[in-house]
């Protein structure tokens, strides 16, 4: 399955959110999803599946003004 | 000091990006005496996990945070933003800015205020960056904000308190609710300008982070911000369009 990952191409085997961000290396991260522009919460990942074409954002903190 | 029922003594907030390094911004946030130190968000990439070595850092300064919603343009983008940063950094903080023009980095403030109101109804406590702008003002109030962070002048412009009348309205015009100055802000004297004008604290970044020596221009402000506050306590005199002799006449000697 072919995804945006912040933008950029990424191949897929996972489709479930939790299991999709494990195998892109965010394991135990602190990080904050969301999917064509909605915020997914962390306890929502399990029920959330990913679909052909679908954009994912992975935030995590950064500096600020 | 009273933001969103958290008592706080120091009247700087301090921005966390543009340092040389984050040994400079630690020693930087205690030179500053900063209570709140404001963070964002942007994309992780799964390797490089700079999100993570930040996260760190912040936790182990011990501060509170005040996330933004920097870089949003949509009432939508800075909605989900403060969804993200709720849940990352755990606090019901957000300031909000929902950017409405490239070049000055103006607030849009149509699309603040309806942000503001989606915001405060899913019980977001709202910093919203705005103008001097008393009708929006108001409209900010109404949609549930309990502060007020109106800018000095655009962000990263170094140029001072642009409008200083307007400035002094809104501290008239609302003066019950917490006033920030938000951006603009390059030396010291401004803080303290700010300061004098009644305003209850500000909110800074590029003036410190990127002088020449970062801590020493922190504790600047932190001096700046002091006696500002306490000369606008001390009811600082009227100006005046004439000279008024400061040593007695009275007395004085007939030597011509």
């Amino acid at each position: 399955m072919r995804i945006l990952l912040n933008g950029a191409e990424r191949q897929l085997a996972a489709s479930r959110l939790d299991e999709a961000l494990d195998a892109l290396g965010y394991k135990g991260a602190i990080i904050a999803t969301a999917v064509n522009g909605r915020f997914v919460p962390s306890a929502r990942r399990a029920n959330t599946h990913l679909a052909e074409g679908d954009s994912l954002e992975v935030l995590a903190p950064m500096q600020g003004g | 000091m009273d933001f969103y029922g958290i008592e706080l003594s120091s009247r700087l907030l301090l921005g966390t990006a543009r340092y040389p390094s984050p040994k400079i911004l630690e020693a930087a946030v205690r030179a500053s005496r900063a209570e709140i130190v404001t963070v964002s968000l942007r994309r992780e990439g799964g390797e490089q996990r700079a999100g993570q070595a930040f996260w760190s850092f912040i936790s182990e300064l011990g501060i509170r945070v005040l996330p933004n919603t920097a870089g949003c343009h949509s009432v939508k983008e800075a909605v989900t933003t403060a969804h993200m940063a709720r849940e990352l950094f755990g606090t019901t903080w957000i300031k909000l800015e929902v950017i409405g023009e490239a070049d000055t980095l103006q607030p849009d403030v149509f699309g603040l205020v309806e942000a503001a109101r989606i915001l405060t109804e899913d019980g977001f406590d709202v910093f919203p960056y705005t103008t001097e702008d008393l009708v929006v003002a108001e409209r900010l109030l109404e949609a549930g904000c309990r502060i007020l962070m109106p800018w000095g002048a655009p962000i990263g412009s170094a140029r001072g308190l642009n409008n200083i009348f307007g400035l002094r309205a809104m501290r008239a015009h609302f003066p019950d609710v917490p006033l920030v100055i938000d951006a603009g802000l390059g030396l010291p004297s401004h803080a303290a300008a700010a300061m004098e004008l009644g305003y209850d604290a500000v909110l800074l970044n590029t003036a410190i982070a990127e002088a020449g020596d970062p801590v020493r221009m922190a504790e600047a402000f932190a001096l700046a911000v002091d006696a500002g506050r306490l000369a606008h306590a001390a009811s600082p005199m009227e100006p005046r369009d004439m000279a008024a002799p400061s040593t007695p006449v009275v007395g004085k000697a007939i030597l011509a």
